[in-house]
């Protein structure tokens, strides 16, 4: 394990943590209102019905880079309101990556020391990220995946109950933060009925939350969530009973799910640079099954799909270079990629 | 003939084979030719009520059969089907 002091608050001045959560003060009121941006032009004309378009929303462009700092804002602002988190404590919390991050950079700003609890196959970046804003790391089994993740920390939450653990998997301010902000945000800039969402399937709060909302606005519009197809190396779990569906999900609200491997969504993610688009492994996950979609679609038909972060944290891995799918595919199999 | 991708939790019980045929026009039926072969699987993959079991994920050509059909979901000729254990987020 690596220990980091804790953080203190902003430089100079002793900070209010409560004033800053209410005034949404410095770079927390950075998260969110995200671009949404056209990227039709990576649908091929030949097979997609006319005018079908295809938007993305960049939530890459979120403080510390992913989606997770909406879900981890709004994790954290609820349980300071509600007192299970009390100011100066420590946030505990299993997560790929991108959840620990947020955790830590608004930690931080707020005064909460982090612990996050990662499976130890994850790229670099993740871990200096972590270590930047102040975070310790904790690593569970490579090959237990994030369930590994979510098994250790639950057990050292149990073990110390001076720690707070948000558990993104279970906390209903994982899909709210989504009900609240992205979804609005996304039926205010589409700028036409939503007829599709694709988004990568993790906790499930993205596709939970942006879900129900647009449900109400367009009653016909599909949810389709994009979903790791493992590899037996992160598959050693000792029983299918030690399988775990995150309460967050409830998969009878997804109208499609569809298994994507590690070469096309690598694919995908290459694609995105034809957009301009540098994007995590995920969001090329999710662009292979929004193109999927877009054949299908009626013509005029609106499609979104959401890029949850951006490249830089895969740069190690290497899939932007010159390797091909075969490749790939060998290459990542031992990986954890969102 | 559609083609089942073993688990490596279950493979104990398919002699250690990753891949096997099955014949059969839809999923239930795909499963039933796999248990003739294996018989300990189906208690594995089917609950009490003859629905598959809450931690398994069964996939036809990519797509989750829970958003299709289920059991029922109709097999083409060379489907692939995919049998995993559920997991949180992203496994991979």
């Amino acid at each position: 394990m690596t220990s980091v002091p804790a953080p203190g608050g902003l430089a100079g001045a002793p900070v209010d943590p409560a004033a800053l959560l209410a005034q949404g003060a410095g770079v927390l009121s950075a998260i969110g209102h995200t671009p949404l941006v056209d990227i039709s032009l990576l649908l091929d004309p030949a097979t997609t019905a006319p005018g079908v378009r295809l938007l993305a929303k960049l939530e890459s462009a979120n403080p510390s880079g992913s989606v997770k700092d909406r879900v981890a804002l709004s994790m954290i602002t609820r349980a300071r309101e509600s007192g299970a988190l009390q100011p100066g404590q420590m946030i505990l919390e299993p997560t790929s990556g991108n959840t620990g991050i947020s955790l830590a950079m608004i930690g931080r700003v707020l005064g909460h020391p982090v612990r996050a609890v990662m499976p130890a196959n994850v790229t670099p970046e993740r871990i200096g990220l972590l270590q930047l804003f102040g975070a310790e790391v904790v690593f569970s089994p490579a090959e237990l995946g994030s369930n590994g993740s979510v098994r250790m920390a639950q057990e050292l939450a149990a073990a110390d109950p001076s720690l707070f653990m948000p558990l993104q998997y279970e906390n209903p301010a994982n899909p709210d933060a989504h009900y609240h902000g992205t979804a609005p945000e996304l039926i205010e800039q589409a700028g036409a009925p939503i007829d599709a969402f694709v988004s990568g399937l993790g906790t499930g709060g993205t596709l939970m939350g942006v879900g129900r909302r647009l449900r109400e606005q367009f009653p016909d519009v599909k949810i389709v969530a994009a979903e790791p197809r493992p590899g037996d190396s992160i598959m050693g779990l000792r029983s299918l009973e030690e399988g775990y569906v995150p309460p967050v999900l409830d998969a009878s609200k997804l109208d499609r799910r569809i298994l994507v491997g590690n070469a096309a969504s690598v694919a995908g993610t290459r694609e995105l640079t034809r957009a301009g688009i540098f994007a995590g492994v995920s969001a090329g996950a999710a662009l292979n099954v929004a193109k999927r979609i877009a054949k299908q679609a009626a013509p005029g038909a609106t499609i979104v799909m959401l890029v949850a972060d951006s490249g830089w944290k895969y740069l190690s891995a290497g899939i932007w270079d010159d390797r091909d799918e075969a490749q790939l595919e060998t290459d990542m199999e031992a990986g954890h990629w969102w | 003939m559609a083609t089942f991708r073993i688990p490596p939790v279950l493979r104990p019980l398919t002699d250690e084979q990753v891949e096997v045929e099955a014949a059969g026009d839809t999923l239930a039926a795909a499963f039933e030719s796999l248990f003739a072969s294996y018989p300990d699987l189906r208690s594995r993959v089917i609950g009490d009520d003859g629905e598959l079991r809450r931690f398994v994920n069964v996939y036809v050509d990519d797509e989750d059969v829970r958003t299709l059909d289920g059991l029922a979901t109709a097999l083409e000729p060379k489907a692939s089907i995919i049998v995993l254990p559920a997991m949180a987020g992203g496994s991979r």
